[in-house]
């Protein structure tokens, strides 16, 4: 292949990447995609996404009510506490209220809402079976399309010349092209950066006890190449899209189902036993992306859920069965932790849990007194036999640190853009995404960015043969 | 902590029905599959699978594919789940497991090998009738009057019992089906919306359009509506060479009117659309199974899958091969081949793959029917 030149190449094998090879090839250029991944584990993250965040002024389809820019810039605001960049990410917002007819075109299909996630009914348009069915639409297409595709082919390093891209290398393989499109996600795949990214603390790495709920391929290696190569780069390297996933999951790809999402119906503890933060604080759908980062703080990276007999049937059931015993004692025997401690925290608790009308659909009244921290929602005495408890350890869905970019998708090296090297998808969410989530942002981010950075890409390099015949 | 009671790999002894259940639960967690079918909004119905319930989701689960080739968690993930294969098996278990008598249950071990045996023996019989009837099987042209090699009463008396043996063993087994997979409630209980979709589902093969209204997967990713229209051959045929035969009998017993009809007569026409129905059908859906994705279904079932599919396709040639030439030298030996894969595939009706449907239909019209039941479950999510 490397007898070709194409006008276009893809890094990465995910939604981004399939975005940018998809519209730089309907602008009229040939591509060349390299997925790193062999093809059974293709896409990266977006493997296990399941929509997509998107503004729309009035019912849509799949969407109800409206969920105008500035509420969805005012969301993003809020979960990034500002760290964000309000031109790119109200380009994104834009692009999603009219992606949709795109997606469509190449193959993907909507659903309402999943059962259990009536909270996203409003803001996030569903794949129908969710990222994988999205990225075999959308390889599809690009296949029909004439888009070349290799798996297998990790890119190690890229040769630039002053701020422009001049081939891309797999291993010793040198592949030209007039432009190119980096959207080969973030570093989280790659446990001796995220140990070193994290640090050592309190004689630990946190890091080593950290899950990757996606993909095993994010190793990073372009962004790490980049960023050596003089690449501005973006946000900071412990932040990631991080929740609390059960501890018995896979090191990689344990996706959506290894949630738990029992917290706020029973109380936290860490492993002395001891809780550490409001369980009830806010709706577990606005909370999730919060505990990863909170089990990630507590001594060995670990925590467990506890919750009793009440609790069942009212959140989505674990992959992983909970540990089960009859008395509280037998349940710190199973988890490995102090049974005093764990009865004490647990009596301290149910000693402060004030009388109220228990409803998990409301911010309800049941709250403590006099605890710290205190549990300000849905908190009822844990005392009805058997008790049952999850153990967590941050899950680590998508780094954010990235290469820095304009408004074209433009990688900026000492602040000025490249004229033919873009950037989509994982590898610049940090843009927009300097520090937290809010479901579904990440495919805004990719697709909006992936259509932007293939169309320019494609129009650099229409533009570069155009100056090379003048 | 524990040794970890992981949701891996099934494991080597674990059950059919097992493995159903462990992967529901990675599914009841996961759920993306929902809009595809009605498997997984009725495993969200439930936090635990029983027997019962597998026995029920497997049944409702049309083999479509979609399911596999979305979920992130399908092999080579260590998680290994693939929904319809893992159904597939039990499905074939279920059909063995309910069947009336419960002896001949058996029969869906060796499936291939039980339907071979059916047709050579009725070939057999059918021959060896002919030969003694005439003492050769070519013969002078008869103008298409079978009843000279095989009179009226003799066929009668040989399907007439085996028709109605099929029709009680059916009915028995789906009965049973039923009583497992729906303790308490009654088929007949059922709301008149609920079996009228239940009966448009099945009729119209609804859960073979993907969700998306483009069809299943066969091959590979991509969608395809061939195997339902297939399927509708095939169904549709069987019915209508069903109904040629039942005008046939009214014909006879009501009015009189004897073997062989015109070629322009109700029977013939409705048998030679039936005929041609199941030869375009079972042709094209034993070009879809053997083009099959490996990793759908289950390729134990195979013999059972294209074996039935032979004999219905041997079925339909054999009697469109009897019409063409019914007033030639060659209609005994064309009737005794005909009578003979027909007999076959009655004999074995209640235990090939034939019993789907019923399991099938009553596995929907149960989702009908629970589906107008208020959910118990309230789960929330992230």
């Amino acid at each position: 292949m490397t007898d070709r030149d194409y006008d276009v190449i893809v890094i990465g094998g995910g939604n981004a990447a399939l975005c940018a090879a998809l519209t730089a090839r309907e602008a009229g250029a040939s591509v060349l995609l390299l997925e790193s991944a062999p093809r059974e584990w293709r896409g990266g993250n977006s493997q296990h996404t399941r929509n997509l965040r998107c503004m729309h002024d009035a019912p849509q389809d799949v969407l109800t009510e409206a969920y105008p820019e500035e509420e969805y810039w005012q969301d993003l605001l809020k979960v990034t506490g500002g760290l964000t960049n309000e031109a790119l990410a109200r380009l994104a917002i834009r692009a999603s209220s009219t992606c949709r007819e795109w997606m469509r075109r190449h193959g993907v299909h909507f659903q309402p809402s999943l059962s259990g996630t009536l909270q996203l009914s409003r803001t996030n348009a569903f794949f129908l079976g969710g990222g994988k069915a999205l990225l075999n639409a959308y390889y599809r297409s690009a296949e029909e399309l004439g888009v070349h595709i290799r798996y297998e082919s990790p890119v190690d390093r890229l040769e630039l010349s002053d701020g422009r891209f001049v081939a891309a290398y797999v291993g010793a393989e040198r592949i030209a092209a007039r432009a190119c499109v980096v959207a080969s996600g973030g570093f989280e795949s790659n446990r001796e950066w995220m140990r070193e990214a994290w640090g050592q603390v309190n004689g630990e790495w946190p890091a080593d006890n950290f899950l990757i709920r996606g993909t095993r391929f994010n190793m990073g290696v372009l962004l790490k190449f980049l960023i050596g190569a003089g690449a501005d780069a973006v946000a900071d390297p412990t932040q990631s899209h991080c929740v609390a996933i059960d501890a018995r999951a896979p090191l990689y790809d344990g996706g959506i189902c290894t949630r738990v999402d029992s917290v706020s119906l029973g109380i936290v503890v860490n492993k002395h036993a001891l809780r550490f933060y409001d369980e009830g604080e806010d709706f577990w759908p606005k909370r999730y992306a919060i505990w990863g980062r909170l089990v990630a703080q507590q001594p060995g990276q670990i925590a467990y859920s506890v919750i009793d007999a009440k609790a069942i049937g009212r959140f989505m059931p674990p992959v992983f069965p909970g540990e089960k015993a009859a008395t509280l004692p037998e349940l710190a025997r199973i988890l490995g932790l102090d049974a005093a401690a764990l009865v004490g925290t647990v009596n301290a608790y149910n000693a402060a849990c004030r009388p109220g009308t228990f409803d998990h659909a409301v911010l309800d009244d049941c709250a403590t007194s006099g605890l710290t921290p205190p549990k300000t929602h849905w908190a009822r005495a844990i005392d009805t036999a058997p008790f049952y408890a999850y153990p967590l350890r941050p899950g680590i869905t998508f780094t954010y640190l990235g290469v820095k970019v304009n408004e074209q998708a433009a990688v900026h090296f000492a602040g000025r853009a490249s004229t033919n090297l873009f950037a989509a998808g994982e590898i610049m969410a940090g843009n927009v995404l300097g520090k937290g989530y809010t479901a579904g942002v990440g495919m805004t981010i990719g697709t909006a960015f992936g259509r932007i950075a293939g169309a320019q890409a494609a129009a650099a390099a229409i533009q570069g043969e155009m100056h090379a015949a003048a | 902590m524990q040794p970890l009671d992981l949701p891996m790999r099934e494991s080597a002894q674990g059950s059919a029905e097992s493995e159903v259940a462990r992967q529901m639960q990675i599914c009841n967690a996961c759920r993306y599959c929902e809009g595809f079918c009605a498997v997984f909004p009725a495993m969200t119905r439930r936090l635990e699978f029983g027997k019962a319930d597998v026995d029920y989701l497997a049944n409702l689960c049309h083999n479509c594919g979609a399911c596999l080739h979305a979920c992130q968690f399908a092999p080579p993930h260590e998680f290994a789940v693939n929904v319809p294969q893992a159904m597939a098996k039990v499905r074939v278990q279920t059909y063995a497991d309910y069947a009336w008598p419960p002896a001949l249950g058996r029969l869906y071990k060796h499936n291939g090998l039980t339907l071979a045996l059916a047709l050579a023996a009725a070939l057999a019989l059918f021959l060896l009738l002919a030969l003694a009837s005439n003492g050769n099987l070519w013969h002078q042209p008869l103008a298409g009057n079978f009843y000279r090699v095989f009179p009226h009463n003799l066929m009668v008396s040989m399907f007439a019992p085996i028709f109605l043996f099929a029709v009680l063993a059916l009915g028995l087994s789906v009965r049973r089906f039923w009583r497992e997979i729906s303790p308490g409630d009654r088929a007949r209980d059922a709301s008149g919306a609920a079996a009228a979709e239940a009966t448009r589902d099945a009729l119209a093969l609804k859960y073979l359009d993907g969700g998306h209204g483009l069809g299943c997967n066969e091959a590979d990713d991509r969608y395809t509506l061939w195997r339902r229209r297939f399927h509708h051959f095939t169904f549709y045929g069987f019915l209508l060479c069903f109904a040629a035969t039942s005008v046939a009998t009214l014909y006879h017993y009501l009015f009189g009117w004897h073997a062989p009809y015109a070629l322009t007569s109700l029977p013939v026409l409705l048998g030679t659309a039936g005929g041609i129905g199941l030869l375009i059908g079972p042709a094209g859906l034993l070009w879809l199974n053997i083009a099959r994705h490996p990793l759908h279904g289950d390729a134990a079932q195979k013999p059972m899958d294209r074996g039935f599919i032979a004999l219905l396709l041997l079925t339909s040639a054999s009697g469109l091969a009897l019409l063409a030439w019914r007033d030639t030298g060659a209609m005994a030996l064309l009737l005794a081949l005909h009578l003979g894969a027909v007999m076959a595939l009655f004999l074995t009706l209640p235990y090939s793959k034939f019993t789907h449907g019923f399991y099938r239909a009553a596995a929907l019209l149960k989702w009908t029917m629970e589906k107008r039941q208020p959910n118990r479950l309230q789960l929330g999510s992230e």
